[in-house]
């Protein structure tokens, strides 16, 4: 789930406001955007870009490593099980309030083709000074500067800050992988922390989680395998807790999802947990510094 | 959107699991006319939430005067945060064996999750910590639907009734939940009668809302969220704001920034009187979500806190200074903005307020929480 620069991708909903504004952005920062979708303009071009009916049509014609999707909610389900059916082994889902019957479906027709999804809600993958799919301010060097901090988020908002506070803390980014904000995503904060882990570029990890679910709980047993350092900010200490899910929640959830289980698995793994954002840089300084 | 218990139950005679003879009530005149007119009767309060039985607001009736008699008492009671207000009067059934049914988005395996146990009623959280093998767990794929025979395979040797009864109204059960985008079809008690029928004493739903467009008709029958008059009025112009105790005002972009806003304010020392967010497509909103900040007569300090990715900072930025000159309020306002658009936006807010905004988000909410108490001494 780290995009490279020499990937190709193809941009869903291209046509569109938001998928034109950002289609220019990213290609203007060197993301390798090959076209674009829109089954109404086929054969048009657009930002002089080449418009295909579908993510098949489009794969048939080029190869396709990443497709990103600049879809209304109801269209998701469609667009991305297109993208799968095209082969593409990469797909970021951007857009929020897909219904979520609709991403359970898509997922699992991901996992069959072995096609790893982002998203939905997510803002976004970065790869500093190469790449970058979504909606990032990738090209804003107050944010994001090259280094070697990977940055983990479920929300764009709050990850941009934190890049902001790592490169203001003077250190860079080598890496950014935007989770997504929904209960149920392609790829969880313990699937991204396992590829940066992996990633030869990042030598420090920024994990910002939120209350709720249990995917920092899950992402706590793997960070006990890590010798990187990680440090995390938890979103929703002061937050009143999310709404009750019958007795089935409760089953399922067992004491997961509090910002206190959070806290806990994490330390027990060995993660930095800090109070506010601004504490994740100062925590990986002290940890990067040269013994 | 939750579901209250007369609400739900239509979902599953929908797809033919039976439901206790019932209508609803909103009097005690109403109470015992239906009463009378099904014998002798349970009376169930009506609120979205769990514990009616424990909270008093479930009670058997044995003739329409004591029906009667319960809903007095019942009608108006306070149960979780609700006011009772509606009651379902339904038949009494007679109960052989309590069991428990769930269907229910699972983050873990990414699909619909069955639950079943033929242990059930109230303690089914207890049950299903002590003994874990009585309560079965199967992961569906929700492209195919329930796999009949692998479920069937699941399920305890031993079962209360007919292998086939309950196969049939678990894969009920689960079209009811698929057809209806829940979160959760909760089945609690899921009965098996002494004659052998089975019959669900109790349902709850969860509809996922963001499928709620799909279900509009089905959505009117749902409980709206309890608001506040700012609330609703913040829900019509399509914010998400929650009123709080506290007396710093927060205003900030997308769910993970305003959380960590709040628990900034809290951590140095403060308290949030709001959560406000506008991220998203709303992220043009800056105004109105301002005029609901400032309606709270408790906020003292105002903190903007914006960091654009998708929502541009200066379109943010400049829907709160044009509304900050027109609405002139009384306290201060402390700022600090980071990412797209950020040199227009701080420009901005420099020039026409004469406001320098901050460039450590620590800083900026240290200052809020200082002027919040500054102002209240």
């Amino acid at each position: 789930m780290i995009v490279r620069g020499n990937e190709s991708v193809l941009v869903m909903g291209i046509t569109g406001k938001q998928g034109t504004f950002w289609a220019e952005k990213m290609r203007g920062y060197g993301t390798r955007i090959i076209g674009g979708t829109n089954p109404k303009r086929a054969g048009e071009k657009h930002l002089d870009l080449p418009v295909w009916a579908s993510a098949r049509d489009a794969a048939k014609e080029t190869q396709v490593d990443c497709a990103v999707m600049f879809i209304p909610p109801f269209g998701v389900k469609a667009a991305a099980l297109d993208a799968i059916e095209a082969g593409i082994r990469k797909i970021v889902c951007l857009t929020e309030h897909v219904p979520v019957h609709d991403t359970m479906y898509f997922l699992a027709a991901a996992r069959e083709r072995g096609a790893q999804v982002i998203g939905p809600n997510t803002a976004g993958l970065v790869t500093t000074g190469e790449s970058f799919v979504g909606f990032m301010p990738a090209f804003n060097e107050r944010v994001f500067k090259p280094g070697e901090v990977g940055v983990i988020s479920r929300s764009g908002s709050l990850g941009t800050l934190l890049c902001l506070n790592l490169v203001q803390a003077g250190l860079g980014i080598s890496s950014f992988v935007g989770i997504g904000g929904d209960p149920i995503i392609g790829t969880t904060t313990r699937d991204a922390l396992e590829c940066l882990d992996r990633d030869p570029h990042t030598k420090a990890i920024a994990l910002v989680g939120e209350i709720g679910g249990a995917m920092e709980e899950q992402a706590a047993e793997y960070a006990r395998t890590m010798s990187k350092p990680v440090a995390a900010f938890i979103a929703g200490a002061a937050s009143p807790p999310g709404k009750k899910m019958g007795h089935a929640g409760a089953i399922v959830m067992g004491n997961r999802g509090s910002y206190a289980a959070k806290k806990a698995a994490l330390e027990a793994a060995g993660v930095i947990v800090c109070a506010t954002p601004n504490g994740v840089p100062e925590a990986l300084k002290a940890r990067l510094a040269p013994a | 959107m939750n579901f209250e218990e007369h609400a739900a139950k239509p979902l599953l005679r929908a797809v033919g699991i039976a439901t206790p003879k019932g209508a609803l009530a909103t009097t005690p005149d109403e109470a015992e006319r239906i009463a009378s007119e099904i014998g002798p009767c349970v009376v169930k309060a009506q609120v979205p939430t769990g514990k009616r039985g424990k909270a008093g607001g479930i009670k058997l009736a044995a003739t329409p005067a004591e029906a009667r008699a319960h809903a007095e008492r019942i009608l108006g009671m306070t149960i979780g945060e609700h006011r009772v207000e509606r009651l379902l009067i339904e038949e009494q059934v007679p109960i052989a064996k309590e069991m428990y049914a769930a269907v229910l988005n699972d983050p873990d395996s990414k699909g619909p999750l069955l639950l079943f146990s033929a242990e059930g009623g109230m303690d089914i959280e207890e049950i299903a910590e002590r003994h874990p093998k009585a309560l079965v767990r199967f992961s569906i794929d929700i492209r195919k639907g329930l796999d009949r025979d692998a479920f069937a395979a699941a399920l305890p040797s031993e079962l209360p009734v007919d292998r086939a009864a309950i196969l049939d109204a678990l894969s009920k059960l689960y079209s009811a939940y698929a057809a209806n985008d829940a979160e959760l079809m909760e089945i609690n008690p899921l009965v098996v009668t002494r004659d052998g029928r089975i019959i669900a004493l109790d349902c709850k739903f969860v509809m996922d809302d963001s499928a709620i467009p799909r279900h509009e008709e089905l959505a009117k029958s749902g409980t709206p969220d309890k608001l506040t008059e700012l609330e609703a009025r913040a829900k019509a112009l399509g914010l998400k704001f929650i009123e709080l105790d506290g007396d710093v005002g927060v205003l900030a972009n997308g769910a993970g920034l305003t959380m960590t806003s709040m628990d900034a304010v809290r951590h140095y020392g403060g308290q949030p009187a709001n959560f406000l967010e506008i991220g998203g497509e709303s992220y043009t909103k800056a105004k109105p979500a301002l005029e609901l900040v400032l309606a709270n007569p408790r906020v003292k300090a105002l903190l903007v806190n914006f960091c654009g990715a998708f929502a541009r900072t200066d379109v943010m930025a400049e829907g709160v200074v044009t509304a900050w000159q027109q609405l002139k309020p009384d306290i201060p306002i402390i700022f600090t903005i980071h990412g797209t658009g950020e040199d227009e936006a701080i420009a901005m807010v420099k020039e026409r307020l004469g406001i320098e905004p901050y460039d450590l988000m620590d800083d900026a909410v240290r200052a809020a929480v200082a002027a919040a108490r500054g102002a209240a001494q």
